[in-house]
């Protein structure tokens, strides 16, 4: 029975981080209907950010984690501004290459700064510690995650249900041309979202790092990889669809081997299964509203 | 005094000549009204005096100013609002919020939350409806929305592209009163109707618009009664 909770702990933190990084992907597409497929490797830039910071300039990791949030949220600024914002009024597919472009620019240029030898990532504070609950042993992490994935949730939706940039938002998400006419500074705030959705991605990746702590230029790819599979599931464009699906999709990849122990070679495959199966039964997603084009 | 003064302002679609060097201006505390037929340029010169189009020529000048190139937002500053073809309210943003967007660049929440019940004053049905996802109303009342979060901005220029298309006869004509009500609280309106009639009835002034070029111009009432407009745009036989 300690085992089997012991899964049920250890599938909320991976399902935790799918959630994180899974809300980059569905922000980014509620408001500018792209699939960024760079937003993995900004999740691998964030661990090598980490790495650098803490491993070799010594900096506290309290310290540590602000700056690696504010770089990484500044890359995916830099990214936006750059290969995104001069082709926005193109067809959805030349934003769709240029992500892939920018994905490939990334893992390439982190081999050629970072060489391609895996490095370890630094242990954060006690996280990495276990701790016993009713005879349970589990990571610290197990506890810290979920929480701070909920937390940074609660936060996110506040501010886009009940401010007014979460306003200007959801109106830019659904009308570039009339929310200029209102006044929104539509730059500023796509900007914003990118922003967001990579800091999200930075804090999904320390943690990350936590749990497997190796680092290297490709680490960002299957995680990317099911972060999407997981906004898809739970309705791309919906943020508390790409929290459910998140969740899901971590639960069901540690269950399954949980239960079918012989499956564990198999276990990066769970996502592409779950993939096709939700696109066949229900291509919305879960929380997914029907997909319009944008006029 | 001329509070917006176009003057031949030219747009080119690709290689299509949508404006052909067209010259008007619309004097503070009026209401001045574009006609023509469809695809004649009405709706790419509203666009274009709130800088969404890219203009080949000319020059427009607001309050002295040129703004002929000035950004959306820059110009929704200055007071000049657009209330665009199609409603275009948000449909994911509730009928409140669709208002409070409206009054996306001041910061006087007293001002606005005054405005608000100014506005639900024009139109109850939206006080009633505050809670509904604009999406969810029905034609008409997006409509009113449009008109009402356009108000929201407290515009000097308020220009409205065909606010009683797709209207029932009652609510259009609630909807040029309250233009004549708009006005005479100060708003200078620039109206584009194909009710040309109902338009011209309460404009001080009308153009008349032919496929990119001003074919015409006076006072409502005289272009009411003239018979090349009756015939063209009233649909109605020479007296
Ligand atoms: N984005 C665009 N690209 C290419 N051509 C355009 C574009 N917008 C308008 N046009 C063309 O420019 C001309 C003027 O269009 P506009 O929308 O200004 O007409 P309008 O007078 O508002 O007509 P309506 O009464 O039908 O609304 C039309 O021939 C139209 O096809
Ligand atoms: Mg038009």
């Amino acid at each position: 029975m300690a085992l089997f909770w012991q899964n049920v702990a250890n599938g909320l933190t991976v399902g935790s981080l799918y959630a994180l990084v899974a809300i980059g992907y569905t922000m980014v597409y509620g408001i500018l209907r792209l699939i960024n497929f760079a937003h993995g490797d900004i999740f691998m830039m964030a661990m090598y950010f980490a790495f650098f910071a803490i491993s070799i300039f010594y900096i506290p990791w309290y310290i540590a984690i602000i700056l690696v949030l504010v770089a990484t949220m500044l890359l995916g600024m830099l990214i936006e501004k750059t290969a995104y914002a001069p082709i926005r009024n193109a067809p959805r597919i030349s934003l769709l290459i240029s992500s892939i472009g920018v994905s490939y620019l990334l893992e390439n240029l982190a081999t050629v700064l970072f060489t391609g030898v895996p490095r370890q990532f630094p242990s954060i504070g006690s996280l990495q510690n276990s701790l016993v609950i009713g005879g349970v042993t589990i990571q610290q992490l197990a506890i810290y995650t979920p929480v701070v994935m909920l937390i940074l949730v609660a936060l996110l939706l506040t501010l886009i249900n009940k401010t007014k940039t979460g306003m200007a938002m959801r109106a830019v998400s659904k009308d570039f041309e009339t929310a200029k006419l209102m006044g929104v500074n539509i730059n500023r705030t796509i900007s914003s979202t990118f922003a967001i959705g990579s800091m999200l991605a930075a804090v999904g990746a320390i943690m990350w790092g936590q749990k497997y702590p190796q680092i290297q230029p490709y680490i960002g790819v299957m995680p990317g990889l099911k972060c999407f599979i997981a906004a898809v599931i739970g309705g791309i464009g919906n943020i508390k669809g790409a929290v459910v699906g998140g969740l899901l999709l971590g639960m069901l990849e540690i269950m399954i081997v949980y239960a079918q122990p012989g499956l564990s070679g198999y276990k990066d495959a769970f996502a592409f299964v779950a993939l096709i199966l939700v696109l066949l039964i229900r291509p919305t997603g879960l929380f997914g509203e029907k997909v319009t084009d944008k006029v | 005094m001329s509070l917006l003064e176009v003057k031949n302002l030219q747009v080119h679609y690709g290689g299509i000549e949508a404006l052909k060097g067209i010259s008007f201006e619309v004097n503070e505390g009026e209401i001045v009204t574009l006609i023509g037929a469809n695809g004649a340029g009405k709706s790419t010169t509203l666009r274009s005096i709130c800088g969404l189009v890219q203009k080949s020529g000319g020059e427009i000048v607001y309050q002295g100013k040129p703004i002929t190139n000035l950004a959306t937002q820059k110009t929704v500053e200055q007071g000049i609002v657009l209330v665009p073809e199609g409603r275009r309210v948000f449909p994911n943003l509730t009928v409140l919020e669709n208002l409070k967007i409206g009054a996306y660049l001041r910061k006087d929440d007293a001002g606005i939350q005054e405005d608000i019940k100014h506005v639900y004053g024009f139109f109850p049905r939206l006080e009633e409806r505050h809670w509904q996802m604009a999406g969810t109303l029905s034609g008409g009342e997006q409509q009113m929305l449009a008109v009402g979060r356009a108000l929201m901005a407290r515009p000097k220029l308020i220009m409205m592209d065909e606010p009683s298309l797709g209207l029932a006869p009652l609510v259009v004509r609630d909807i040029f009163s309250i233009i004549t009500r708009i006005n005479s609280e100060g708003v200078t309106v620039l109206l584009i109707e194909q009710n040309a009639n109902a338009a011209l009835r309460i404009a001080h002034r009308g153009y008349v618009l032919e496929t990119g070029n001003i074919a015409m111009s006076n006072t409502g009432h005289a272009l009411l009664n003239d018979d090349r407009v009756r015939q063209a745009y009233l649909g109605k036989s020479e007296k």
